[in-house]
């Protein structure tokens, strides 16, 4: 049966509500169809649409660079910051970024430690967008300083002033976290790269290609007692992971929860944030995956039952949201504090109650569409909520810090704020790195795990074996 | 081109077959062997008599490492080197700490883990006895390939070669290393 035999049938079977077990790989292809098909992708020559892509997403990250050297050469002055916002754009973006990271993490590190299989064919796409994504988080984050070239006053080292970073700080903690969190992705990504690499390297036709990818895969062979240590350091990873995609986020929500400004100063912002960045993250692999799948043709891999998974951890993280919202209108009421109070109505029917109903329309409204089946498969809609979510998201990190900050506890203090073209810039430029990054992954890189693909195909694991655990890819 | 074969190759195409050739080789004696697949096949290191990695004390140290790094770090610059007193709270407390300890831990674990795998595996090693080999080439592809050294104790030009055909291996060959 051909691919696209074998969707017909799935959506009939659908259809008619009959029971029915669908692959996680369609079209049923040989391990050696497996390699052609992924790797042929790295061997294929570079289109005039990849170039005139690349061209503008290379644009927009080349204006928000100039957007960036004009804000480091004049001074933060160009930015829409003022008393008393002093955060606006710049910590919207960054927290923004990091939480689009953490999908990543997820689909590697958590779904691999519930063997869920159907991971492997979206886990190299979106751990490689968690490391982009944590590279946009750092360039918002290091620019906000306002004196990014003494960056490295935030790393304890021995100084003439004698001084070190307040260990006590938030701010301090988020050096550690995003940093470790960097090079942790970085490393987990590299490493289940190696096998592909390897695979790779054996594939390409040009010598140089060979000689590359021959470096990079550490002279890799598929020797099952080097994949023997390999499997338990890739559950060490995924098992450490874990944690910190679930610490990084909290250490990120720390920076507003330590502070006593309503609005800000409440325990529920650790679990919330981390739901919403599963949730925001999701939402963005979502979009990228499904123009890649189409542009790629990678339909078999990722298929609408991967999509379906997708759309029901979105509309789970996207309830957990909801319920945040929720339960804070509830406890600012009962706390009978009237700035909690306040804050909140303010937040509803003040100067930014526009940004407030995009976030709850786009965030807790919009994924109630993935309570039915029919909307969970449905890609044009799952593309355009994935859009709207992200939207949601951004609004809602912008709505925390903007409604917070324009008016807290002294009425004089207070004053609106709007962004100016740099910061503009520089957000937009930060999507240019992004999927710039994106599309040079996409073309020199296996998109999709090989390896682990390989592995789940039905036949690909010996019968009789003790892992009682094992489902192969013809069960859901 | 050297006269002393480097070892013997064989292919299987079928996993079950390649999990039973692997006990059969096991039970033989055979150590200076591996079997090489292009996705990690589960029972496969086991059929094989692979020993338990070491990798797990490499992340345990790591993780030590980590941690008293960062409790060491915050208590020396906190409680020895610079003590500041803010607002009347503790030089060190462990409470505070937590979050940079967490974090380094985690790190720590991370780095070593990866150091581990890649001196378990002796990696980098950019060259290969078996490399040029087309065989040896299709393991990262579809094809399970066995390799049994010529240093093994119970290595025999042709006895090993027959003992694979007869364990079903498809193209049982010797490899000879490569002319430089």
């Amino acid at each position: 049966m051909t691919v696209v035999q074998e969707q017909e049938r799935l959506q009939a079977a659908l259809h008619n509500e009959e029971p029915v077990r669908e692959s996680l790989v369609l079209g049923n292809p040989s391990v050696r169809d497996v390699t052609a098909r992924i790797a042929s992708i790295v061997e294929s020559k570079i289109t005039l649409k990849y170039l005139a892509t690349l061209a503008v997403t290379g644009g927009m990250a080349a204006w928000g660079l100039f957007a960036l050297y004009y804000t480091i050469t004049t001074g933060i002055g160009v930015w829409g910051l003022n008393n008393p916002v002093g955060w606006g754009w710049d910590i919207t973006n960054f927290v923004f970024w990091i939480g689009i990271g953490h999908a990543g993490t997820l689909i590697s590190a958590i779904l691999f430690l519930f063997r869920q299989k159907w991971r492997t064919a979206i886990n190299r796409s979106a751990e490689a967008m968690t490391i982009f994504a944590v590279i946009c988080a750092l360039t918002m984050v290091l620019c906000h300083t306002g004196r990014p070239w003494l960056f490295y006053w935030l790393l304890p080292f021995p100084n003439q002033m004698q001084m070190w970073i307040n260990f006590r700080s938030p701010l301090a903690w988020d050096v550690f976290a995003v940093n470790t969190y960097f090079t942790v992705s970085a490393l987990f990504w590299f490493v289940g790269l190696i096998p592909d690499l390897a695979t790779l390297r054996n594939y390409v036709k040009s010598d140089l290609a060979k000689k590359i990818y021959g470096v990079l895969s550490m002279g890799w062979t598929g020797s099952t007692r080097h994949w023997h240590t390999y499997e338990i350091a890739y559950m060490i990873l995924a098992g450490i992971s874990t944690p910190l995609v679930l610490s990084v986020h909290s250490v990120v929500s720390f920076d507003f929860t330590v502070g006593i400004m309503p609005g800000w100063h409440t325990t529920i912002f650790p679990p919330y944030f981390v739901a919403g960045a599963i949730f925001s993250g999701f939402a963005m692999v979502m979009t990228l995956l499904i123009i890649t799948r189409e542009v790629l043709d990678l339909k078999q891999f990722i298929t609408l039952k991967h999509f379906e998974n997708m759309n029901k951890i979105m509309l789970a993280t996207g309830m957990m949201v909801g319920y945040a919202y929720a339960m804070e209108m509830f406890i600012a009421w009962y706390s009978g504090s009237d700035w909690e109070r306040w804050i909140f109505i303010n937040r509803a029917m003040g100067d930014y109650a526009w940004a407030y109903w995009t976030m709850v329309t786009c965030n807790v409204v919009s994924p109630q569409v993935f309570w039915f089946k029919a909307a969970r498969r449905n890609i044009p809609l799952m593309f355009v909520i994935s859009i709207f979510i992200n939207i949601g998201m951004w609004f809602e990190r912008f709505t925390i810090i903007a409604t917070t900050l324009h008016h807290d506890f002294l009425p004089a203090s207070w004053g609106y704020y709007s962004p100016t073209w740099v910061e503009i810039s520089i957000f937009i430029g930060t999507f240019g790195i992004f999927l710039s990054l994106f599309l040079l992954f996409a073309k020199f890189v296996p998109v999709i795990a090989i390896a682990e693909i390989k592995s789940i195909l039905p036949g690909a694991q010996p019968k009789h074996h003790h892992d009682t655990h094992h489902v192969d890819a013809a069960a859901h | 081109m050297s006269t002393i074969p480097v070892g013997v190759v064989g292919e299987f195409i079928e996993v079950n077959a390649a999990v039973s050739a692997a006990v059969k080789l096991r039970d033989a004696g055979f150590r200076n062997w591996d079997i090489h697949t292009p996705y990690p096949v589960h029972g496969l290191d086991k059929a094989m008599g692979v020993k338990r990695s070491m990798i797990s004390y490499f992340s345990f140290v790591g993780l030590l490492g980590g941690l008293s790094t960062a409790v060491g770090l915050q208590l020396w610059t906190g409680a020895i080197d610079y003590k500041l007193n803010i607002g009347g709270k503790g030089l060190f407390d462990w409470q505070f700490s937590i979050p940079i300890d967490f974090e380094l831990s985690i790190l720590g674990t991370a780095l070593l883990t990866v150091a581990g795998l890649f001196h378990l595996c002796r990696l980098p090693t950019w060259y290969n006895r078996y490399q040029d080999d087309e065989s040896f080439k299709k393991a990262t592809d579809d094809t399970f390939v066995v390799t049994i050294d010529s240093d093994d104790d119970r290595f025999s030009a042709e006895g090993t070669q027959e003992m694979l055909r007869k364990l079903g291996a498809a193209n049982v060959h010797l490899v000879h290393a490569t002319a430089e």
